[in-house]
């Protein structure tokens, strides 16, 4: 006899001695008896008087609380110049290794963000990132704050990285594209103390002589809503992988019928 | 080099108490020396093991108790920097962790190196890995009590087109001017004004009177200040403790936690560098020196720094190219290529009309591509027609090379360099063409004697307070054959330990390598060749040469060939091949059946080279990038570059430097691709992996007695260079310059040096030449560069560079060093 058999040996033996089982809740009467067999339907006929707590999404979305850790956005000062100095402290502060960022310089010709720096690429992934909220913890400017938008599903892997064109904040009424020049006379700690506070007409005219196109422009504003494309960013350069994953997303959210 | 047991005794030591802890260290320690030795770490900024003692930043203060005379210890009035204070018998050492004085000393220096610090961490390159951030967290206050406003500079300050300062970050520890005082020479940057304005700068040019020596590329200036130009520089970047020096190269490419390092050794010199490299998905963001305290210690060159970019620009070429039927070459996989690279080689070796194939490996080579382009030459295409000196190069060379340096081993090493007591140079610009062996040579400025035999006194010769043997290229000979006697020279190298360093160009001067020989024997000196490419040594030791087999064997020793066909298993050829010269000559003219091409750039061959590619029936090249041979080649292989592959280097030495791959890819180093080319040719080299190449290495062993080529004996030849219409060619090659591999990196490529022709006073007279620009010209072409009348300059000569910007001579002169041109305008 092997030593496992003569461990069930003792067990049956055990098992033989206990007592066989009897509740200690309160035996019911007899009419308790009687309507046992449906006794559980008591919960749901109780239900038929209560008020309905169930949502009808995807047709009826419903506002989740404000403070929601919804999908990220990437934040513009009132001039339009993008917060975000490509510093990565989201990414290192991110426990779920979600965000990516390259920095580069700004130049005279091309500043997108006040001072030296800016995020020339910046990706979430939003198959990894568990929206603990510790990146926006992180970020020095405020360029990085959470939305209440949850719809974050997708058909593909590559559909749902986010790229900087993906989060960044909508412009602005009053809000001119990035890239242009600093308000004239400022430096980026006037930035960061929030003394900038809308786009001055140097600006304006930067633009103007540099891409007399661009939609923000206060003459080419009212053509802005025709172009479906920039619904989520405002880049109309997006890249080829961008306007797939766009395609992608869009034809999700057709398909659930919510509309963004 | 190494202290024997009995020196080691002799060491006094002295025995003090660090944090209640004894410890025995050697009489002139350093405190926070002595406190590394128990583990005990003491904040720093200013210290740097490899810089004098400064106390510049304070941060290091300890309490500092020691004896008097009557032996009592005595506590110091104030708390001690332990950088500077070197220990003592019974001193008493107390550091932050056991004496409160001296943690309210730390923080309350921290607190005032942060006054002005603008804190600008998220968008400084050092965030990550700076000293100041990790020291202001371990040994700083969480509050600072300034409430004013900060000192502010403008930023950065660009001191070179590569090298940014900003002042704002500055602690003012001054390892960077120290380094450069100290380390470089190059003192370009000081401590400027006093008390808040203190900051770092340039000189004003004027000052420092550096003719000729302007950087290309446009440097900011600051209140008094110039440029930034030195060939060190970047390691200013690595030992700035906090974000004040930054590279344009690296700036705000990434941060620590995105890099993977991998130790690597760099590609561009022969001296074999320890390097690090950073790398981000692949791709190579920056690179840092490596220690190796045998070979660079703590420092690398600008260029082993920053010159990565040539791998990975758009012309890399990662698949296979075949010439097809249109003329124009296609993308093929691997077995049509390689199956057309040997059909094309069959074709060129075989049959009775074949006029045979040679082989052109150049000399960026690791050994074991080295040892494959040899075997391959040898087995698979029958021939010895192979040499990767695709530079100046001559039969007495290599008698010089099989005779003297091919197989033997570990020889003048860079601690021997530094020891020796008297050091001649010929042929050779330490700073220029030696990269680090040149910062070796400045560790001893003041304990040897530098003589060099060159046509002028380069600055980089000044700094090691060189005397200059004024010679004309080819005059070499001459000059070394006339040290002898009384002469400085000679008395100083019979000194024990004396080194003569010849450099590659002495081979362009008949009977140089001959004296130099002779010369070593005369005095008893030690004799170290340094070439300049990387993969010099490696082609020597592996036989990449056309009259020396593996291990310095010479291929007209019977035994030496026999010993080496038995090894490989196939016949190798016994009569001595073509130089490459020769090869490229004859390939010009027909005669050549096919050429196999490793990494050479066609506008650094003197001689008609884009000739010799046209007019060869089949052209194999074996390449990273989509270069000039790929146009004229019928089939293109891909090779891995230094970071995608491992390999081993050889340096100067005759150390073996090898590195593992840093970058995964399934790029295939030449070896490999030589090896699978062999088996398409029904030949095989068995040289498909590194141990593979090492394992035959070993078993080939070096030269028996009398397998090795007979020494040099060549009459030294006399030049007749003197003032008038014809001028001897000098020239060589800048150590940042336009180089294929510092392609892709403008940065580094505006801290390079301006390119002037230099002639001395007499025949700068002679010629009617005052300043301005002048036209160098030989039969085949010009090049026009300003000229620098350089006093104690060698008559008769005019120098230019090699290759920097404006001055390509192989391309443009056509000729080679030691050739006659003619030099006009200069009038300014
Ligand atoms: S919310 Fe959390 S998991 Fe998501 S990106 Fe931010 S830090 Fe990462
Ligand atoms: S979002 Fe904020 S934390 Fe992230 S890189 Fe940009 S500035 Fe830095
Ligand atoms: S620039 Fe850097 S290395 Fe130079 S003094 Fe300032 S902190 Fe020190
Ligand atoms: S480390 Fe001692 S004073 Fe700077």
């Amino acid at each position: 006899m092997t030593e496992s058999d003569d461990v069930w040996k003792v067990n049956r033996e055990r098992d033989g001695q206990a007592k066989p089982f009897e509740s200690n809740l309160p035996q019911a009467g007899p009419v308790g008896k009687i309507f046992a067999p449906v006794a559980g339907f008591g919960v749901t006929m109780r239900n038929f008087f209560k008020p309905t707590v169930t949502e009808q999404y995807p047709e009826k979305k419903v506002a989740p609380m404000p403070r929601y850790h919804g999908r990220h956005q990437l934040n513009r000062y009132a001039d339009g110049l993008e917060k975000c100095i490509g510093c990565e402290l989201c990414a290192w502060a991110c426990p779920a290794d979600a965000i990516y960022v390259e920095a580069d310089s700004n130049t005279p010709d091309e500043q997108y963000s006040p001072g030296e720096r800016y995020g020339r690429v910046y990706q979430i992934n939003y198959l990894r990132c568990i929206f603990c909220g510790l990146c926006i913890e992180a970020c020095p400017t405020r360029a990085l704050t959470m939305t209440n938008e949850y719809e974050l599903a997708g058909p593909t892997r590559e559909g749902l990285i986010y790229e900087k064109q993906d989060l960044l904040a909508p412009m602005g009424e009053a809000m001119l594209a990035a890239p242009h020049p600093m308000v004239p006379g400022t430096v980026d700690d006037d930035y960061y103390r929030g003394d900038v506070l809308k786009v001055v007409e140097e600006q304006t005219e930067w633009v103007r002589e540099n891409r007399p196109e661009d939609p923000t422009l206060p003459e080419n504003r009212g053509m802005r809503e025709e172009n479906p494309e920039h619904r989520r960013g405002e880049h109309s350069d997006a890249s080829a992988n961008v306007a797939r994953h766009q395609t992608a997303m869009q034809g999700v959210k057709g398909g659930l019928g919510s509309g963004m | 080099m190494t202290a024997t047991p009995e020196k080691a005794a002799a060491v006094e030591t002295v025995s003090l108490t660090i944090d209640g802890t004894e410890v025995t260290v050697p009489k002139g320690t350093l405190i926070i020396r002595a406190a590394e030795e128990v583990g005990i770490d003491i904040p720093r900024f200013c210290d740097h093991p490899a810089l004098k003692p400064a106390g510049a930043c304070r941060q290091c203060l300890v309490d500092v108790a020691a004896p008097d005379r009557e032996g009592n210890v005595r506590p110091f009035p104030k708390p001690q920097a332990s950088c500077t204070m070197t220990v003592m018998e019974g001193m008493v050492v107390n550091t932050q962790h056991t004496s409160e004085a001296a943690d309210k000393a730390q923080k309350g220096v921290m607190e005032l190196l942060l006054i002005n610090h603008p804190l600008d961490c998220p968008i400084c390159d050092k965030g990550g890995e700076c000293p100041l951030q990790n020291q202001a967290m371990s040994n700083g206050r969480t509050e600072s009590r300034f409430i004013d406003v900060k000192r502010v500079f403008e930023k950065p300050l660009a001191l070179s087109s590569e090298i940014l300062l900003d002042r704002e970050r500055c602690v003012l520890c001054q390892r960077c001017t120290r380094f450069s005082k100290e380390i470089a020479g190059d003192a370009f940057i000081d401590l400027q004004n006093r008390g808040a304005m203190q900051q770092i700068g340039t000189f004003n040019e004027d000052v420092l009177n550096f003719d000729g020596y302007e950087p290309i590329g446009v440097a900011a200036e600051d209140e008094s200040g110039k440029a930034f130009s030195s060939y060190y520089s970047g390691n200013t970047v690595q030992i700035c403790p906090v974000g004040a020096l930054t590279s344009a190269a690296y700036r705000f490419r990434s941060r620590p936690f995105d890099l993977v390092s991998s130790p690597s050794i760099s590609e561009h010199d022969s001296s074999g560098s320890a390097i690090r490299v950073d790398h981000r998905r692949g791709k190579i963001l920056r690179r840092l020196a490596d220690q190796d305290m045998v070979v660079n210690e703590d420092w690398i060159t600008d260029k082993d720094r920053f010159a990565f970019a040539w791998q990975n620009l758009a012309d890399r070429i990662t698949r296979p190219l075949v010439r097809g039927e249109d003329g124009e070459l296609h993308e093929a996989s691997w077995p049509d290529a390689l199956a057309a690279a040997a059909a094309g080689l069959k074709a060129a070796t075989t049959g009775d009309e074949a006029l045979g194939a040679a082989v052109l490996p150049g000399a960026r080579v690791t050994l074991e591509d080295a040892y494959a382009y040899s075997k391959f030459a040898r087995l698979a295409l029958g021939t010895n027609d192979i040499d990767a000196r695709t530079r100046i190069a001559s039969d007495e060379e290599q008698a010089f090379l099989g005779a003297t340096v091919a197989g033997t081993g570990l020889g003048v090493t860079f601690a021997e360099l530094e020891k020796a007591p008297a050091v001649l140079l010929a042929g050779f610009e330490p700073e220029d063409e030696g990269g680090v062996v040149f910062l070796r040579l400045r560790k001893s400025l003041g304990r040897q004697q530098v003589f060099t035999i060159a046509p002028f006194l380069t600055r980089g010769a000044e700094k090691l307070s060189a005397t200059l043997i004024p010679t004309a290229p080819g005059g070499e000979g001459k000059a070394l054959a006339a040290v002898k006697g009384s002469t400085d020279a000679s008395e100083a190298l019979k000194a024990e330990g004396a080194v003569i360093v010849v450099g590659e160009r002495l081979a362009g001067s008949p009977g140089a390598l001959t004296q130099a020989l002779a010369l070593a024997k005369r005095t008893g000196a030690k004799l170290a060749w340094i070439p300049r490419r990387a993969g010099e040594r490696a082609a020597l030791e592996a036989g990449a040469l056309p009259g020396l087999l593996p291990g310095g064997r010479s291929v007209t020793s019977a035994s030496a060939v026999q010993t080496v066909a038995d090894a490989w298993g196939g016949s190798v050829p016994s009569s001595p091949g073509r130089d490459a010269a020769a090869i490229v000559a004859d390939a010009a003219a027909g005669k050549v059946g096919a050429l196999v091409v490793g990494g050479v750039t066609p506008s650094d061959v003197t001689g008609p080279f884009a000739e010799a590619l046209e007019r060869t029936p089949f052209v194999l090249s074996l390449e990273v990038r989509r270069g000039e041979v790929a146009e004229y080649a019928d089939v293109v292989l891909p090779v891995a570059p230094p970071s995608e592959k491992a390999g081993t280097f050889v340096n100067w030495e005759g150390r073996l430097r090898g590195f593992a791959t840093a970058i995964p890819t399934d790029a295939m180093g030449d070896h490999r691709v030589l090896d699978l080319l062999a088996r398409e040719l029904g030949t095989d080299l068995r040289t498909g992996s590194v141990a593979d190449v090492y394992a035959q290495i070993a078993a080939l062993g070096t030269a028996a007695k009398g397998e090795r080529p007979d020494a040099p004996k060549v009459d030294a030849a006399k030049v007749d260079a003197k003032a008038g219409a014809s001028l001897v060619l000098a020239s060589w090659h800048q150590l940042v310059d336009s180089g294929s591999l510092q392609e892709g990196e403008p940065y580094l490529a505006g801290t390079g040096r301006t390119a002037v022709a230099r002639i001395a006073p007499a025949t700068a007279a002679a010629a009617g030449i005052t300043d301005g620009v002048v036209t160098v010209a030989s039969a085949y072409g010009a090049i026009e560069v300003p000229v620098v009348v350089t006093d104690g300059m060698a008559d008769g000569v005019v120098w230019v560079p090699t290759k920097s910007p404006g001055s390509w001579v192989a391309q443009e002169l056509g000729v080679e060093p030691g050739a006659l041109v003619t030099v006009k305008g200069g009038v300014a």
